[in-house]
């Protein structure tokens, strides 16, 4: 590693690991944990899934104890031995999942667990200074009368935050990948709450996969692979390409698709509008094509998807798959016309988490792997086994419960579903979001393949990069409007962007 | 992001109430049956009739409302009531005196709820089995501490709790000023109690409550040990009505009581309700029942109605949240 760090930094430094390893069993989950915060940092702390990061941070929470290696805070060695330890030591961590109580009040959240009372009855007003100076340091203002369920997700990362800050005294927050729930325009003012907060003396070590994202916001970064740490130093000057570079151990070709004869339209949509969103849209998505659809948050870009597919009611317009007469849309008969849909929402509408990752691959269609209407699990199984090999799927086995994999793996098994169900037109919504980049990556070279083969493609992103990188076209939505759709390779991320948000 | 703090926004926050909903629909359907039967609702012996009607199910929904909104359910309170009453019945028929017998109870409904909360707390099952299992396990508890027959006792006073004094300026049971003190302090522990922040967490979300240092089963079993004494508080009323424990006695009163939440706006998700809409809920359903009953609607179709205000309730409820 290199130690660029601590030459470029000013003040002693707060938090020091060095050599920090951790083994589960006969798995050496960490290997050489090292870096060093100051105050008043911000620090990237990036790795792939199984790169030891969470291990990392497990050990400084308190949650695992190191086998060996140093850990140095404020110059006096710590070891902590449970969560609260790490908390009274000054280490606070906001886990990945925004929990909040939506039946409870931005100032009844903050307070949680710390509500300043007198003969067991809560004192509103003391509890309102409490949230109050919980979130000061943040720079935002939130109604702090509002309901939980009433807040906008970036709010609800806030003040997750802000209660975190409000539990304890915090020197260390560590924000488990912060931003993951919420789009590219969400993630704005996180951000900034992130920097404000850095500014007032706190360290902040930031967890993400969105590099993106860790550019604008981190000063310092520090790379784990394997388990041990390949790179630790300044933020300034280093590049997403070059981070990219360090997390995967290779560097990336940029995906340059060759420019290819589209074949004939496979679904036509007209003027389609909901009972809101989207207020009469038309596209025509040509076989083999992959077209991409950029939008902000409150475009209507998932809205489009749900009545394409029939999962809301379109109040006007038609879509005609292959050369059908339009048809009202029924999940089911979308299905029938192999047209394929993968949600936004993983854990509530993508998967059945309870379920296996066979019966999830194979929920959609059970015809090929039954007999007589009965399911024949070994069949069920040969069918995942050989999806799990295609989309390197991480897990113990098609019977592993599907809440057993990690988000980036989870993503996989529902578009395993797809292919299983041998779509020919699949409906993509944010089909990256929160999932590591080597998933990633698999994902981006999938949707090529596919399109190579004849599929069509419609891709919902909030990521400019990647819809240029992947897609033959993208359109703009916007206020539940689709422009119309140009070649990739003539448009550029602030060009989209511009369109975007105009 | 600050909300404007106009007048609109004030009645719409009051709106919002939960207890608004279940409020209108029983003034409108006392003035319903006040057209219909004026000779009986217009006077204030119906009142008091249905405010003595409603104590034991109000008693119990309070300690129901803590338990739902805590995100469990409790569908034991029929039979703990059934088992306060023997409990109670056997005391005064051992000698002892009337506030001993009551005493005793209430312990025995507290227990109850203890053993309802310890279950829960530890066994990771969900409520719905546990009491129901606890449903039958004290019903037949019951049965047998009475040796499945009424234990006849003087009552030693506690008939009075639920009788009124007709000579008195204000004709109307103790008992129900019992219940209006049990739901004042049910509310105030919900609405302004550091243990009923907590209550609401867990059922809001229990991830969040426990990230936030809240002892989840502490809370859960507090919580049903409360219901528990609720329980125990209707059940002395039960035995002064009464005036012998009976082990068959309550059959199906969770159900009652469990509908007066739901109808108060309770939701069984968790995180929501309030002891004021509930006990609007318990008040409904006898309304309804009194009315229907003077009117000479036969017991049936009552039944049918409740069942349909129950669904109606929760249905206009929900679409009074989405809009």
């Amino acid at each position: 590693m290199s130690g660029d760090a601590e030459a470029t930094q000013v003040g002693p430094p707060l938090l020091v690991a060095r050599g920090v390893a951790k083994s589960f069993g006969a798995t050496a989950a960490l290997r050489d944990g090292t870096f060093c915060v100051r105050a008043g940092e911000v620090h990237a702390l990036m790795g792939e899934n199984g790169a030891g990061k969470s291990t990392l941070l497990g050990v400084l929470a308190g949650l695992h104890r190191a086998d060996a290696g140093v850990i140095e805070l404020e110059g006096r060695p710590f070891a902590p031995r449970s969560a609260a330890d790490a908390r009274a030591a000054g280490i606070a961590i906001v886990p990945q999942e925004p929990a909040l109580c939506d039946h409870l009040t931005v100032v009844e959240n903050i307070t949680l667990g710390v509500e300043p009372t007198r003969a067991g009855f809560v004192r509103a007003q003391e509890a309102r200074a409490v949230a109050k100076r919980a979130l000061a340091p943040l720079g935002v203002d939130v109604d702090l009368t509002r309901l939980g369920a009433a807040l906008a997700p970036a709010e609800r990362q806030v003040v997750c935050i802000a209660r975190a800050l409000a539990q304890s005294i915090v020197k260390v927050l560590i924000l488990d990948e912060p931003t993951s729930s919420l789009t590219h325009a969400e993630a704005d003012p996180v951000l900034e709450a992130v920097r404000t907060l850095a500014a007032s003396g706190v360290c902040v070590l930031y967890v993400s996969h969105t590099l993106g994202e860790v550019v604008r916001v981190a000063s310092t970064f520090t790379v784990l692979r394997n388990g041990e740490t390949v790179k630790s130093g300044s933020m300034s000057g280093v590049g997403v390409s070059e981070l990219t570079e360090l997390l995967l151990g290779h560097s990336v070709e940029a995906r340059a698709r060759a420019e290819r004869a589209l074949g004939p339209t496979v679904l036509s949509a007209k003027d389609v509008a909901g009972a809101r969103l989207p207020a009469g849209v038309s596209f025509e998505l040509s076989k083999g094509e992959i077209l991409g659809v950029f939008g902000l948050m409150g475009s209507g870009r998932t809205e489009l998807v749900r009545a394409l597919f029939g999962l809301d009611r379109a109040l006007r317009g038609e879509v005609r798959i292959g050369g059908a007469p339009p048809t009202a849309a029924t999940p089911a008969r979308r299905l029938s016309e192999r047209v394929g849909m993968l949600s936004e929402d993983r854990k509530s509408e993508g998967l059945a988490l309870a379920m296996s990752v066979a019966d999830n691959v194979t929920l959609s269609r059970l015809e090929p792997v039954s007999r007589f209407g009965f399911v024949s699990t070994a069949a069920q199984a040969a069918a995942t086994q050989r999806l799990i090999e295609q989309l390197s799927i991480r897990c113990s086995g098609p019977e592993a419960p599907a809440s057993s994999l990690s988000g980036g793996n989870q993503q996989k098994v529902a578009l395993a579903r797809l292919l299983h169900h041998d779509v020919d037109v699949l409906l993509l919504d944010e089909p990256t979001r929160g999932i590591d980049i080597g998933s990633r990556e698999l994902i981006y070279d999938l949707a090529v393949e596919l399109a190579a083969r004849g599929k069509s493609i419609l891709w919902i992103s909030s990521q400019p990069a990647e819809l240029l990188g992947v897609c033959d076209r993208v359109a703009v939505m916007r206020r539940g409007v689709l422009g119309a759709p140009r070649p990739a390779r003539e448009l550029d991320e602030r060009a989209l962007l511009a369109e975007a948000a105009s | 992001m600050s909300a404007p703090q106009g007048l609109e926004a004030r009645a719409r926050s009051f709106l919002a109430q939960p207890w608004v909903g279940p409020l209108v629909a029983l003034v409108s359907v006392y003035v319903l049956f006040a057209v219909l039967t004026p000779e009986t609702f217009l006077r204030g012996i119906a009142l008091e009739t249905m405010a003595r009607h409603t104590v034991v199910v109000a008693l119990c929904a309070v300690g129901m409302t803590l338990v739902i909104v805590q995100g469990g359910i409790d569908l034991s309170v029929g039979s703990v009531v059934a088992l306060v009453t023997v409990v109670t019945a056997s005391a005064a028929r051992a000698g002892h005196g009337p506030l001993v017998a009551a005493l005793a109870g209430m312990a025995a409904g507290a227990l109850c709820g203890a053993l309802n909360g310890a279950l829960v707390a530890t066994l990771k099952i969900t409520p719905f089995i546990v009491t129901l299992g606890t449903m039958s396990g004290l019903r037949g508890l019951a049965k047998g501490l009475a040796d499945e027959q009424k234990i006849d006792a003087d009552a030693r006073g506690l008939d009075g709790l639920m009788m009124s004094d007709e000579a008195s300026v204000l004709p109307v049971p103790p008992g129900v000023f019992i219940a209006l003190a049990a739901a004042v302090a049910g509310a105030v522990l919900l609405a302004f109690s550091r243990f009923g922040r907590h209550v609401v967490a867990t059922g809001s979300s229990p991830a969040t409550a426990r990230l936030s240092g809240i002892s989840i089963p502490r809370v859960t079993f507090l919580t049903y040990a409360l219901a528990g004494l609720m329980a125990g508080v209707a059940g002395v009323m039960e035995f002064s009505t009464l005036t012998v424990g009976d082990p068959t006695d309550s059959l199906g009163l969770e159900l009652e009581v469990i509908a007066a939440v739901v109808i108060g706006g309770g939701s069984l998700f968790g995180g929501q309700g309030s002891v004021a809409g509930s006990l609007l809920g318990a008040m409904l359903m006898t309304v309804i029942a009194t009315g229907a009953t003077h009117l000479g609607i036969a017991n049936w179709i009552q039944e049918i109605l409740t069942g349909a205000i129950i669904v109606v309730a929760v249905t206009v409820d929900r679409w009074r949240h989405v809009a």
